[in-house]
């Protein structure tokens, strides 16, 4: 087992511990936001549904070509999302 | 590019089901044994019988004693007992903010001369706490369960024919009865794991996954949880003193408003002030989703109806309903030993597991004496992770029939008996895999709790006879059903244990066929194309 094996192991399971949790939360921030829902209920559905965002987010930082696909893969949508709440933020 | 894809979630199945295996065996076992939370806590607390009382005497009984002995209270819980809770549970937050619980007799109202015991609530803590402060050992649960979720998903992306395969089951031979037995297992049962482990994260949510109430709500996050739950938000206390209307006529009115539902729980907010308020939430037993939007609440004083709520937003019903399938409150006796069965699925699923992985490897060093050292390190942990915490488990049944009745911190030293069997179990694995081998150490642990749990219902026959012959008499079922269900779960250690007969050589000379391209735990399956420079995943011996 190389050494730059390992490391690309280790980068991909943290890609996928907080790339994946980050990714997550943000969609979760913009389901609650965009939901048509009363608040409450848009946050409950939100945070109930979240979790399949982060099992594909999972799954592709181990199946993508190399670390640095897993990586960009998440923090690329993330960014995207945080822009769209930021965004939506300060417009309305 | 899809058989590549395949080969990396294998290796994906294969890594995080290793690693968090272990701890994943123990959540689901424990879990497995809290679908029958209050009937352990019936038999380790034998003590306690179940009477036919009203929920109308028992709340007033409750009402009298939290009244001569919490009155300062700002806060009164009441758990009406139930045909599976024979106790009346009430608990208080005292004048400083803490809580506390007692036991009352619902006949007597008197507070419930048993043996003190954690009873089934300690598996049912376990399971999700892990014996860690808070909130770590939440935390790492909630983990496991995240991994579980991608074990699970990876498992099904990786099993290719999932249906032509489900028929399939080659008994005794070695390494691919096990893979069968893993796979038959995993999809048989595949419903109910995917509710579980998914409903394990939904239940801890707001804990887990709490950006979203932040950044709705700001700060202010109490506010979130009025609005979900209105009937307790927490008005202050008026300061001037008024005598707490009687709360048996209040379960009167909720009889009228739900025909249908039992009253579970009843909430006293600062009982004795002039702004006391009463909150009825029906029990759980009576509806799969978990409501506890759904209440009624009347004025401390004047005993009126204030307001009603019902909890009826599909979002709001969805998590509740995760929840109260992950909980089966609702669940009658059928569905309940249903539930059992398959949390015995998903216990036996990550069990095989385990062994897969270590059997694939060893067979590679099946010619050679040398086993390296990190193999030896998994089948120490296997054997104390699956044979030792059964042996713990039984000796929390032991110690609570043979610790003297009266002794102090009594329900204390159950637990650390669990824990102590648990870690010397650990030491005995070390000991034999290290210095001879697991087979021996398998062998050794299950004849022993074989054993223990062949001889519990003896043991309660002899300690505890007089309750025993009692329920018998009266047709109650839950103390010879643990007995019984301790027996079967003996004869099937027993079994256990004479599968590692001998010196195992013979089981490891099968040989397995050559690994088909679907083979959920195939050892050298690269994970993706970085990897896929034949990089050997098994280190070999040096």
């Amino acid at each position: 087992m190389s050494v730059r094996w390992r490391m690309s192991v280790a980068s991909r399971v943290v890609a996928a511990l907080i790339g994946g949790y980050l990714l997550t939360a943000l969609a979760s921030i913009c389901l609650a936001r965009f939901l048509p829902l009363v608040r409450a209920e848009a946050v409950v559905l939100a945070m109930t549904v979240s979790f399949l965002v982060y099992l594909p987010a999972v799954l592709w930082c181990f199946a993508c070509r190399s670390a640095w696909r897993a990586w960009f893969g998440l923090l690329l949508p993330s960014a995207a999302l945080a822009a769209l709440y930021a965004v939506s933020r300060w417009l309305l | 590019m899809k058989e590549g894809f395949r080969q990396a979630m294998a290796w994906l199945h294969t890594w995080a089901g290793l690693t968090f295996g272990w701890l994943l065996f123990a959540i689901f076992l424990t879990g497995t044994l809290s679908y029958f939370k209050e009937e352990i806590t019936q038999w380790t607390q034998p003590e306690i019988v179940p009477h036919q009382v009203s929920a109308a005497a028992s709340v007033d009984r409750a009402q009298q004693w939290l009244q001569q002995n919490a009155g300062d209270a700002r806060r009164w819980f009441i758990n009406l007992p139930d045909e599976r809770t024979p106790e009346l549970a009430v608990s208080w937050t005292n004048a400083k903010g803490r809580f506390e619980r007692k036991s009352l007799d619902s006949l007597s109202g008197v507070p419930v001369q048993a043996r003190e015991s954690s009873g089934g609530e300690f598996f049912y803590r376990f399971h999700f706490q892990l014996q860690m402060p808070y909130p770590w050992g939440r935390w790492l649960a909630s983990l496991a369960a995240m991994v579980m979720f991608v074990a699970l998903v990876s498992g099904i992306i990786t099993h290719k024919k999932i249906f032509k395969e489900f028929f399939t089951f080659r008994p005794r031979k070695g390494q691919r009865t096990w893979l069968d037995g893993h796979n038959a297992v995993a999809v048989l049962v595949l419903p109910f794991h995917l509710m579980i482990t998914y409903s394990s994260l939904v239940i801890f949510m707001t804990m887990i996954m709490p950006l979203s109430i932040l950044t709705t709500y700001g700060k202010d996050t109490q506010t979130f949880f009025d609005d979900l739950f209105p009937a307790f938000k927490s008005a202050p206390a008026a300061g001037t003193h008024a005598t707490l209307a009687p709360l048996s006529p209040m379960l009167e009115v909720a009889r009228e408003k739900w025909p249908n539902e039992r009253v579970g729980l009843v909430t006293v907010n600062n009982p004795g002030d002039a702004g006391a308020s009463v909150t009825l939430t029906a029990s759980g037993a009576d509806h799969i989703a978990h409501q506890p939007g759904t209440a009624l609440t009347f004025d401390g004083v004047t005993g009126e109806l204030k307001n009603e709520t019902r909890m009826s937003a599909a979002s709001l019903l969805l998590a509740g309903g995760l929840y109260g399938l992950h909980m089966g409150h609702f669940a009658g006796p059928f569905l309940r030993w249903l539930y059992f069965l398959c949390g015995v699925g998903g216990t036996a699923m990550i069990g095989t597991g385990l062994v897969i992985w270590l059997g694939k490897r060893r067979l590679k060093h099946a010619r050679s004496d040398v086993i390296p050292f990190e193999l030896r390190l998994v089948e120490m942990l296997n054997i104390a992770s699956m044979s030792g915490l059964m042996l713990a488990i039984v000796s929390f049944f032991w110690a609570n029939r043979l610790l003297p009745v009266g002794l102090a911190g009594r329900s204390d030293w159950e637990v650390k008996t669990f824990f102590c069997v648990w870690g010397l179990a650990l030491l005995h694995a070390l000991a034999r895999v290290f210095l001879r081998d697991g087979r021996t150490a398998w062998r050794e642990q299950l004849t022993l709790a074989a054993l223990l749990f062949c001889s519990l219902p003896v043991l309660d026959a002899v300690t505890a006879g007089s309750y025993l012959r009692l329920s018998l008499e009266q047709g109650r079922w839950v103390l010879p059903g643990v007995d019984l269900t301790a027996l079967a779960t003996g004869l099937f250690m027993a079994w256990g244990a004479l599968r590692f007969r001998g010196d195992g050589k013979a089981a490891l000379a099968v040989r397995p066929t050559t690994p088909s391209t679907g083979e959920p735990l195939s050892p050298d399956a690269p994970g993706d194309r970085v990897i896929a420079t034949r990089t050997p995943i098994v280190q070999e011996p040096r």
